[in-house]
């Protein structure tokens, strides 16, 4: 029998290394009716941020070929409200629990960090580079390396658990954003965050968007997201999540044989709700079939 | 509870031009009885067409009838487009993902005698289970369903069996011609309307209602992925909350809660 856990460092321990991408499911409890959600190895909750957020005009979404554009725009309650109302409904599964952080300035990601470092079921931040930094006319931290460093080391110097760092593929070389960040003190990278992306309705002469462009991702991302795994894998010494189009077993074995040390399940929960829980099975089935005992043996 | 579930296409009822009336039946009778037992009008499926190849998400489809008795969920499609179209095309014995049942449906009780039901197009659809459960209350409520023309009227037979069916058409090839909205119908004493249609259509409902002090729930037909509250792709602007998710506090929304 195959040993799917995985041991990520800071104390993030998980019992296999399948976890929910941010804003892909909620915040477990949508899903309650048809994911164990007991079985998962991390649930990551919705993009958190110091004030509630509205988030961007419908539509948001538009239907593309393999996958799909979303303009949410980190419609969320705020920190405190996820403090108060969330936790205490979630707190007791016996998956951790990961808080998916978004701000428009270093400051903010360090205000969230701080305010969740009361909660003791949250076992790692993830924070989410790929917003814009008002102070820097709206382009995104994770676009350059200062920007990525500064947002970082602000939350660094207020979280003391396990710190992954969600990159951004929008960027020329993924390696030098993940290499700056492992300097400033992650603990783990994850990658990929949406592609910018656009679709434009031909009957109507109009984007399909509110905001116009938004992030790509499904299936159709993919290969894009396996290369950039790779390619990060190979130049950083801490462990790389990998995610982007994973629908089922096969997909998050690529990830995992491309150096992923655990995968993160998105897009998928949309069109397979228990996709979580089938990515966790069929890796298992594939690893028996194949005699592998442990998963640092996929990696290629 | 919502449940993630296996259906098998058992029949598909012809009805006018390309649309079609499906009957499913869920491959595990037990739970597939127990989500149609939970089933409330104006509640809807999120269902996988894998047969679509260029179909990437579900589509969200209201629950037109359930039979948990007889173990049977009725989808009343239209073709719309790559998805509906082969739902539309299905055969005998096609398997389909269906998650059931979501969002929230309409809200009535038994003291709910002068409703009256308004739809138009495939809105007329979640009527039916809405009526027959009005029924099952003890209410034999009045509809009022418009088409551009008698051709495009579908569910009378299925409607004028449990309630007071009025309809009007465009051209005036059956009831009265005319939007529903300018029905004589209209003009009684209604305490409440129960609407579902295209959007130009329930907010000239929702306009009327307004002037006239009546109480009103439209349904509306945001376009959604997950169907769970999950994704937020879906949300209307309310009054109330700012946005929030049809698929979840919706479909169906009291107008006062809307910023029509
Ligand atoms: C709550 C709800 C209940 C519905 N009930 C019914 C019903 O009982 N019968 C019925 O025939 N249709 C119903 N619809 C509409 C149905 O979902 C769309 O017609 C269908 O998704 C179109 O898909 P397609 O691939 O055939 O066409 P497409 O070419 O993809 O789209 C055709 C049209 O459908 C809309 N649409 C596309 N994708 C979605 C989506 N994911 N969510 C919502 N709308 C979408 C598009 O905006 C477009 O106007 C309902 C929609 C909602 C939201
Ligand atoms: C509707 C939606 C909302 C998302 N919200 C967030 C978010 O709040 N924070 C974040 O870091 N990523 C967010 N993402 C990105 C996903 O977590 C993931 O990185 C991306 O979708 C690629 O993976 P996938 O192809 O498996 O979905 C969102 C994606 C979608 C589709
Ligand atoms: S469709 Fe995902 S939240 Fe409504």
């Amino acid at each position: 029998m195959v040993d799917l856990s995985i041991d990520l460092g800071k104390g993030l321990r998980l019992a296999n290394p399948v976890m929910t991408a941010s804003g892909t499911f909620g915040y477990g409890l949508e899903f309650a009716d048809v994911v164990d959600l007991n079985r998962l190895g991390a649930i990551i909750v919705k993009g958190t941020t110091l004030n509630p957020r509205q988030g961007n005009p419908y539509p948001r979404m538009a239907e593309t070929p393999s996958g799909m554009l979303n303009a949410v725009g980190l419609q969320n309650k705020g920190v405190d409200y996820f403090i108060s109302e969330i936790y205490p409904k979630i707190k007791d599964l016996e998956s951790p629990l990961i808080v998916n952080v978004s701000g428009s300035q270093p400051e903010d990601y360090a205000e969230v960090c701080r305010r969740l470092s009361s909660l003791e079921r949250v076992k790692a931040v993830e924070i989410n580079i790929s917003c814009p930094n008002v102070k820097q006319g709206g382009m995104a931290f994770g676009t350059t390396c200062s920007g990525a460093e500064k947002v970082t080391s602000a939350a660094r110097e207020s979280w003391d658990r396990h710190l992954i760092v969600k990159l951004s593929p929008n960027v020329t070389d993924i390696t030098e954003i993940a290499r700056a960040v492992e300097a400033t003190g992650a603990d783990s990278v994850s990658l990929v965050n949406t592609f910018l992306g656009m679709a434009i309705d031909v009957e109507r002469r109009r984007p399909v968007l509110s905001t116009v462009t938004g992030g790509l991702s499904g299936p159709c991302i993919r290969p894009i997201a396996v290369r950039m795994v790779w390619q990060t894998a190979k130049s950083v010494k801490i462990p790389v999540i990998g995610l982007g189009g994973i629908m089922d077993g096969r997909d998050a074995l690529e990830f995992l044989m491309a150096g992923a040390s655990a995968v993160e399940i998105g897009t998928a929960n949309f069109v397979n709700p228990s996709a979580t829980e089938d990515v966790i099975d069929e890796i298992s089935e594939y690893c028996n079939r194949h005699g592998i005992e442990s998963l640092s043996e996929l990696r290629i | 509870m919502k449940y993630l579930l296996d259906f098998k296409l058992s029949e598909t009822r012809p009805t006018q031009a390309g649309d079609a009336m499906l009957v499913l039946e869920p491959l595990d009778k037990e739970k597939g009885a127990a989500a149609l037992a939970e089933a409330r009008p104006g509640q809807f499926v999120n269902i996988q067409v894998l047969q679509s190849h260029g179909t990437f998400l579900r589509r969200p489809i209201s629950i037109c009838d359930a039979d948990a008795e007889q173990g049977l969920l009725f989808l009343y499609v239209k073709d719309a487009g790559a998805a509906t179209h082969c739902l539309c095309n299905a055969r005998e014995g096609d398997v389909f993902s269906i998650l059931l049942p979501l969002g929230n449906g309409f809200s009535f009780d038994e003291t709910y005698s002068d409703a009256l039901l308004i739809a138009g197009g495939v809105g007329i659809a979640p009527m039916l289970l809405l009526a027959k459960k009005m029924n099952e209350a003890g209410l034999s409520p009045s509809m009022l369903i418009g088409a551009v023309n008698k051709d495009r009227l579908i569910l009378t037979e299925e409607l004028s069996s449990v309630g007071n069916l009025y309809i009007s058409t465009d051209d005036g090839t059956s009831g009265e011609k005319g939007f529903v909205s300018q029905h004589s119908v209209l003009c009684r004493d209604w305490k409440h309307i129960l609407c579902c249609g295209p959007l130009p259509m329930m907010k000239g409902i929702a306009a009327i209602a307004k002037e006239r002090g009546i109480d009103c729930q439209v349904s509306l037909e945001n376009v959604m992925a997950c169907g769970l509250g999950a994704c937020l792709c879906c949300v209307e602007d309310t009054a109330d909350k700012g946005n929030v998710c049809v698929c979840k506090e919706g479909p169906v929304f009291n107008i006062n809660r809307l910023k029509w």
